[in-house]
């Protein structure tokens, strides 16, 4: 036998014995400390980039990191990295990193909107904040003072971000850039099983015998776990199915047996197909055991509009005889007045006729909310009945080159995966599904058929929702830095649990502001009216990757208001900014990260920050010590006359004083300083920590002095205050400690075991718990209690119970509020490529990414682009009614979109495509539609 | 028959001389021979004296290249040869470019080229630039920048290793010196020729002019292919001193007058 | 004026000098220029296999003195010397391996006779019992390379002619076992190049059975890339040494980071459409 053979098994069965050997490797550590002295050290870290949470080391030497290694002990990736991941060392070294503060002044050396940006202290970048944030509070209240959070923030940052924004400002205008991304997962989780994140785990790819991606173009966004996937298909290519649906062809459609290309948004559709075939053609294939234990039917309105502005809004004043409506053009209004209504259209007809709607009928939408109700199942029988194939497939065929015959047959296919007895189905989804304007619908839809074939909650077995950002679940979610939320799973409209928080955070009953509703999209929104007059842009980069991006450009720079944003490097959100604030990268700080499978996963700081950079954290505290209890207690205005309590007495009461510091209540009280810094501790030993310690760069910090440190463990305090919402409430995380001895754990950690399958009672312990003696507890605590009604509407108000169970939603088939016209004739759909991340700040300044995609292309069937007269690489204008970009034709290469539909990358600030975006959301999750608006194309 | 023996006693013992230096390469390689091994550009002799080009090292060195101590010695070894006693005859007893420039030149004088052609165009002084330029070059592209474009080299290796195309060059030169210029290559171009001649300036064997016996007539310099280094014949009595005769002898054997011969380099007096 | 006027200038002896050495100059610049031209495209030619020993291209063209002794030394006329026509650097040693390939003798007698190090016996030594001793395993000629669509044992027949023709079989080429699916009972028997234990010695090129050889030798510069020192294997521990090369001075550049901050973020461009 050959020797490449011999070491293949070799290396097999070295991986297996680390794996056996668990979390910990101690020879890796022997080998850290022995290199130690050769002049680099190594030290675990996770990738900076997507949700799938690889662990990586950094080597470090002469203050720098200057290689990376894929983490072999690490369970999700084995020492594997994507490219992105392969590149970790490089991007923090770009040769423009912002390394002190930038204010645009005036010739006077004073703040000045059109001035240019000259660089100056941190005392001074303080000042004006403070200024800034004191003349919003006094215009607007809370509500004017807003704050772009992150899915890439650390824990810690984002804990104390919403801390001092909540429990400080009393400002719930703080929201992520999740919300572009998870939001609709979140709503769907908290709908259908009351609680946030995933039941399964990355567990179920190799257990499963089915792989079904819906809207998720893994091979290029989670590419290891698309590695995971391919080896499972490998490994049994007879048994394991892999099904791609999308509405173009992409790199996962290779592996795949089945592709399934779809017209934007009918995904609703196949979805209630798949789920009539099972209740009207497989009956027998439904686990009723299951469905009857633990699940109950809903509804909920259809007539929600589609998440953009309403008739009445400011910047939609006055309305003119043309059409247009403030500063919205006429062109804009077509499309922003379906908010308000619609006719129903002879594509949707069919799937509202339950409803009550016919063809040409008008719609009128308005604000639902979240409500649902309990239904039955002949109801929900009822509202399926119209998912016939011949329906699904006439609406749903997104290439018109296949025939309909060839497109039923995949659908019956599809059904029949899902449908087959004993057969393990894993779906995966991630933009497609999330970034819809019927997002938070198409996701309970997912959880419908895996419901009720029982093929959830179980190991190979369930609809996953996978993450796009490093930290969407452990920051944005857990710690919960979106404008409704609190830590682990609350909500700032509960009054229950804005007292815990209160209670944990030492402030007074009542300073928690209980309107939660300044989601990101409102932000930039209520810059445009005129509400918020200062916003901080934090790890994220949102005047480029917010959709009809020209309104919100315009908003920052032309209006009365202080734009901040804090940066390691100059992008766009810099470059609307008025004051920009230089800003530790990752692994300049002490830091965690919570991935797609809720695993946990924790850093140290591993090299001092460039320039006189801090981390965001820094910023935060720092800029806490700028406001007192009578700065921000007292009574505070909200809109729609509502008002926020003076609390300063409360707080007298509770020994604060009208000049206490927000520093001191919620960064500096007893809790925190109790967290000791220990340089004997091997946790802390040997590595910086600026924030606490200071370091050697003696930056001159926010009082004109040099920053000393401050004196105790900060990130270990944040983090365990952050921790101890979750401990007991099925969000156990494990302290602080542990997760720097281990390669992360998934959450719930219940007696230092990790969670694989949530709901499950055998692998559950919550669920073992609630569940008395059942296989499965859906003990997610919210929405847990319903009124009853039949699909249009609530007959009966008194709330039923229904404890531990979760929900299967009759959710209909809706057009998206824009769609090809005759003026405007192709679908437009944005999105990643696997190069670069996000916006590109980063990876456009590592030369080999930037070198392998320097720019985005835009990818149109080889079919329109001879129709319209383009050339491969010809220069065309791609033109939506909110704004247009020049892009390059690509006919050939990874995407190949059927014809009608074009895809453009949004990495490429210099091919904006967010000013030709539609900022159309789901209404339910707020979370922006990137996948789908009309364009029409012209060369350039 | 004696007569012709000293007319052409020089002329056949450096044919002698450069055949059988070509022979032993040859052998060496095609027969395992090895008396001589290599080329001229750096051999074996008998195996333990390494014999290397000393201006090939030059440029070598000039490319940057740190070179073994063999390749060291044998270069040491040849220039003390020709430094302190063979003078410059590396070019009318090893190379064996000098037969062909010589039968160039013996056709010249059968065809009566010299006396219709032209005045020449090219000076003796460029084979000087043509060092000054090979050093340069060589730093330039790092590598001996003479030594990949050497006829002398394609030559030698061509009859040890097979010509291939080097038969053009050497081809070149042959009509270059036949048609352009007398004595273009040895004479005018080649900074082999114009190392060794500033090398030897200072070496033993000289031919030496006894002027109370010159008749002027002009023989010697018709034939000598540096002939402005015998500008005093027939003036006064001396060495030639300038490193540029190659000591080929031919002088001495068409002088029918007694009035050159070869001799030991006289230091002291000047003017010998 | 006068001198303006004077219409025959003055030639001294001064003058005539410094123009005779401006034109000579310029002359040998002329002439420097195309020399160097001609230079640069001899040393271009890349595909070229050196003997066992040979330092890396660019300094092997700067130390080989192209006398021709490796050859000679050479029992199997392996090694070539490049004449004029061959197109490569004139007069230095190479070989074809499809014509002669190293027959990777283990005394290396072309390595030792080398005069000027051009060819390294350091780099063909190991110690052996505390002995320096020459080890032709150990030189690196060139990569041997398969070119799967013309390489029939990826059709499944059984060939293994380079495998078998190889001096360090299972270590510089070894079969991978594949099941061939189209028959369903038979296994491809794949070669495959491993590249630490290759000499480029062109045995397996020699004995390739195609017609024009499925596998071939080239020059390492040619046939592998080189990761940068930023990745390192988790898996493997000995590719961390690569550390000890990496460099400190970690800034990249592209043309994304070209302008500094300010003048990047003092423009308006991007920001609004015309």
């Amino acid at each position: 036998m050959s020797l490449s053979r011999r070491d293949f098994l070799k290396t097999t069965a070295a991986v297996s014995a680390a794996a056996a050997v668990g979390i910990t490797v101690p020879q890796e550590a022997r080998a850290a400390v022995a290199k130690a002295e050769s002049g680099w050290r190594w030290d675990k870290a996770a990738c900076r980039f997507c949700g799938t949470g690889c662990g990586i080391m950094l080597a470090t030497k002469g203050g720098k990191i200057v290689a990376v290694k894929g983490d072999p002990a690490a369970p999700v990736n084995r020492g594997l990295n994507c490219i992105k991941g392969y590149f970790n060392a490089k991007i923090m070294y770009g040769a423009d990193r912002l390394k002190q503060p930038l204010l645009r002044v005036g010739e006077d050396g004073k703040f000045d909107k059109n001035g240019k940006f000259q660089p100056i202290s941190w005392k001074r970048a303080f000042d004006e904040m403070e200024v800034n944030i004191k003349k919003a509070l006094k215009a607007s209240g809370p509500e004017g003072v807003g704050v772009f959070a992150s899915g890439q923030y650390t824990v810690m940052e984002g804990y104390a971000a919403q801390k001092m924004m909540k429990g400080g400002f009393r400002s719930n205008a703080i929201d992520p850039n999740a919300r572009h991304c998870m939001a609709s997962a979140v709503v769907g989780f908290y709908q259908t099983f009351g609680i946030d994140e995933p039941s399964g785990c990355y567990d179920d790819i190799e257990l499963t015998d089915t792989i079904i991606t819906w809207g998720a173009n893994m091979a290029e966004m989670h590419p290891i776990l698309w590695s995971r996937v391919s080896d499972r298909k490998l490994s049994s290519p007879d048994k394991v199915k892999v099904v791609n649906i999308s509405t173009y062809r992409h790199r996962c459609s290779d592996l795949s047996d089945t592709e399934i290309i779809f017209s934007p948004n009918t995904d609703l559709a196949l979805w209630n197909y798949v789920a009539r075939e099972i209740v009207y053609n497989y009956p027998e294939a439904i686990d009723w055991d299951f469905v009857k234990k633990h699940i109950v039917f809903a509804a909920s309105p259809v007539n929600m509009g589609y998440g953009m502005r309403r008739a009445g809004e400011k910047s939609l004043l006055p309305v003119r005889a043309d059409g247009s409506a403030g500063k919205y053009s006429a062109k804009e209004m077509e499309i922003i007045n379906h908010e308000m209504e619609t006719i129903v259209s002879q594509k949707e007809a069919p799937a509202l006729a339950p409803y009550g709607y016919k063809a040409g009928d008008k719609m009128v939408h308005k604000p639902a909310g979240l409500k649902h109700w309990e239904i039955s199942f002949e109801e929900y029988k009822k509202f399926l009945a119209p998912y016939t194939l011949d329906y699904v497939a006439k609406i749903s065929k997104g290439d018109p080159d296949e025939s309909i015959d060839s497109f039923k047959k995949k659908l019956k296919l599809l059904a029949k995966l899902y449908v087959e007895k004993g057969r393990k189905v894993v779906s995966f989804w991630t933009m497609g599904m999330n970034q819809h304007t019927r997002g938070t619908w198409v996701n309970t839809l997912a959880y419908n058929v895996h419901f009720l074939l029982g093929k959830q909650a179980k190991p190979g077995n369930g609809a996953f929702s996978l993450t796009g950002q490093p930290s969407a679940c452990g920051t944005a979610r857990e710690v919960g830095t979106f404008c409704h939320r609190l830590p682990a799973d609350m909500m700032v409209k509960s009054g229950k649990h804005r007292k815990i928080v209160e209670k944990s955070w030492k402030i007074p009953d009542g300073t928690l502001n209980p309107v939660g509703n300044q989601h990101i999209m409102k932000i930039h929104r209520d810059i445009e009216d005129g509400v918020i007059k200062f916003a901080w842009v934090n790890v994220c980069n949102p005047y480029q990757d917010s959709a009809s991006a020209n309104h919100w450009i315009k908003a920052a720079r032309k209006m009365d208001n202080f734009i901040v944003c804090s940066d390691g490097y100059p992008g766009i959100s810099a470059k609307v900014a008025d004051l920009i604030l230089p800003t530790a990268m990752i692994y300049e700080k002490w830091g965690a990260y919570g991935n797609a499978e809720r695993r946990t996963q924790h850093w140290r700081q591993q090299v001092l920050p460039v320039g006189d950079s801090m981390s965001d954290t820094w910023q935060w505290v720092e800029l806490s010590k700028r406001f007192t209890v009578k700065d921000v207690w007292g009574q505070q205005p909200l809109r729609g006359n509502k008002k926020l309590p003076n609390v300063i007495a409360k707080a007298k009461a509770m020994g604060y004083n009208e000049d206490t510091t927000m520093f001191e209540i919620l960064f500096a009280n007893e809790r925190a300083k109790s967290y000791k810094i220990d340089l004997k501790d091997p946790i802390q030993a040997g590595y910086d920590n600026s924030e606490c310690n200071g370091d050697s760069r003696d930056v001159i910090g926010s009082d004109g002095k040099v920053f000393e440190g401050y004196g105790y463990f900060l990130h270990k305090y944040l983090f365990e205050e952050y921790a101890n919402f979750g401990r007991g409430h099925a969000h156990d995380l494990a302290d602080f400690d542990t997760y720097h001895r281990v390669r992360g754990l998934k959450w719930p950690v219940v007696d230092g075991k990790e969670t694989q399958w949530r709901f499950n009672a055998k692998y559950d312990p919550y669920a073992r718990k609630a569940a008395n003696g059942a296989d499965f507890a859906f003990y997610g605590p919210l929405a847990k209690a319903l009124s009853q009604g039949d699909l249009l509407g609530i007959k009966d108000k008194t709330k039923k119970s229904l404890k531990n169970k979760a929900k299967i939603f009759a959710r209909p088939y809706m057009d998206p509020p824009e769609m090809p016209d005759s003026k405007y004739d192709t679908w437009m759909c944005t999105g990643r490529v696997l190069e670069h991340w996000h916006s590109g700040t980063m990876t456009m300044r590592v030369p080999e990414l930037y070198r392998a995609v320097p720019e985005a292309l835009c990818f149109i069937n080889p079919g329109d682009a001879k129709t319209k007269g383009f050339k491969q690489g010809e220069l065309i204008w791609v033109e939506s009614r909110r704004g247009k970009v020049r892009a390059r034709v690509e006919t050939r290469g990874r995407n190949r979109v059927p014809k009608g539909l074009i895809f453009v990358p949004w990495f490429d600030e210099k091919v904006f495509i967010n000013k030709v975006c539609l900022d159309a959301t789901c209404p339910m999750s707020k979370q922006t539609d990137y996948k789908k608006c009309a364009v029409k194309l012209y060369k350039a | 028959m004696s007569n012709f023996l000293k007319k052409y006693r020089f002329l056949m013992l450096r044919r002698v001389s450069q055949i059988g230096i070509m022979a032993l390469y040859f052998s060496a390689n095609a027969y395992g021979f090895n008396v001589l091994t290599g080329t001229l550009s750096s051999s074996l002799l008998f195996g333990t004296i390494p014999l290397s080009d000393p201006f090939a090292v030059a440029q070598m060195f000039s490319a940057g290249a740190l070179l073994g101590a063999d390749v060291l010695v044998g270069a040491l070894i040849v220039l003390l040869f020709y430094v302190s006693i063979g003078g410059r005859a590396f070019c009318s007893w090893v190379c064996p470019i000098n037969m062909i420039t010589d039968l160039a030149n013996w056709l010249r004088r059968v065809l009566l080229l010299d006396k219709t052609e032209k005045r020449v165009w090219l000076g003796r002084g460029v084979r000087y630039w043509v060092i000054i330029l090979s050093l340069i070059l060589s730093a330039f592209t790092s590598v001996a920048a003479f030594e990949i474009i050497s006829p002398i080299s394609m030559l030698h290796r061509g009859i040890v290793f097979g010509m291939g195309m080097g038969f053009a060059a050497v081809l070149s030169i042959f009509l270059f010196d036949l048609f352009a210029v007398k004595n273009g290559w040895c004479g005018h171009i080649c900074p082999l020729g114009g190392f060794y001649s500033v090398a030897s300036k200072l070496s033993i064997i000289r031919v030496k002019h006894n002027q109370p016996n010159c008749t002027l007539c002009m023989k010697c310099k018709d034939v000598c292919p540096e002939k402005q280094i015998l500008s005093f014949i027939g003036k006064e009595s001396g060495d030639v001193r300038s490193g540029e005769c190659t000591n080929c002898g031919r002088c001495i054997e068409v002088c029918d007058d007694d009035a050159l011969h070869f001799g030991i380099r006289n230091y002291i007096n000047k003017n010998g | 004026m006068s001198n303006l006027d004077s219409k025959k200038p003055v030639i001294t002896k001064r003058r005539r000098f410094l123009s005779v050495m401006a034109q000579s100059v310029g002359l040998s610049a002329l002439g420097g220029m195309v020399w160097t031209g001609y230079i640069e495209e001899a040393k271009s030619a890349p595909l070229i296999l050196r003997p066992p020993g040979a330092k890396p291209e660019t300094d092997f063209l700067r130390m080989c003195i192209k006398c021709g002794q490796c050859a000679e030394a050479c029992p199997f006329d392996t090694l070539l010397m490049a004449k004029p026509g061959d197109n490569k650097p004139m007069g230095t040693p190479y070989f074809i391996p499809r014509d002669v390939p190293c027959y990777m003798c283990t005394d290396i007698p072309c390595v030792p006779v080398c005069p000027t190090g051009a060819l390294d016996e350091e780099s063909v030594s190991s110690v052996v019992e505390g002995e320096k001793v020459l080890d032709i395993n150990k030189s690196k000629m060139g990569l041997a390379v398969v070119d799967e669509e013309s390489c029939i044992a990826f059709w499944g027949i059984q060939c293994d002619a380079c495998y078998r023709a190889c001096p360090l079989m299972d270590k510089a080429i070894v079969l991978e076992y594949k099941r061939n699916k189209r028959t369903g009972k038979h296994a491809l028997l794949i070669p495959k190049v491993m590249s630490e234990a290759c000499t480029g010695c062109g045995l397996c090129e020699r004995a390739c059975v195609t017609q024009k050889a499925a596998i071939f030798v080239l020059p390492h510069e040619i046939a592998q890339g080189k990761i940068g020192g930023h990745y390192i294997k988790g898996w493997d521990p000995d590719d961390e040494k690569r550390l000890n090369d990496v460099s400190v001075d970690v800034t990249t550049r592209t043309k994304r980071s070209e302008l500094v901050p300010q003048d990047y973020l003092n423009s308006d461009e991007v920001l609004f459409d015309e």
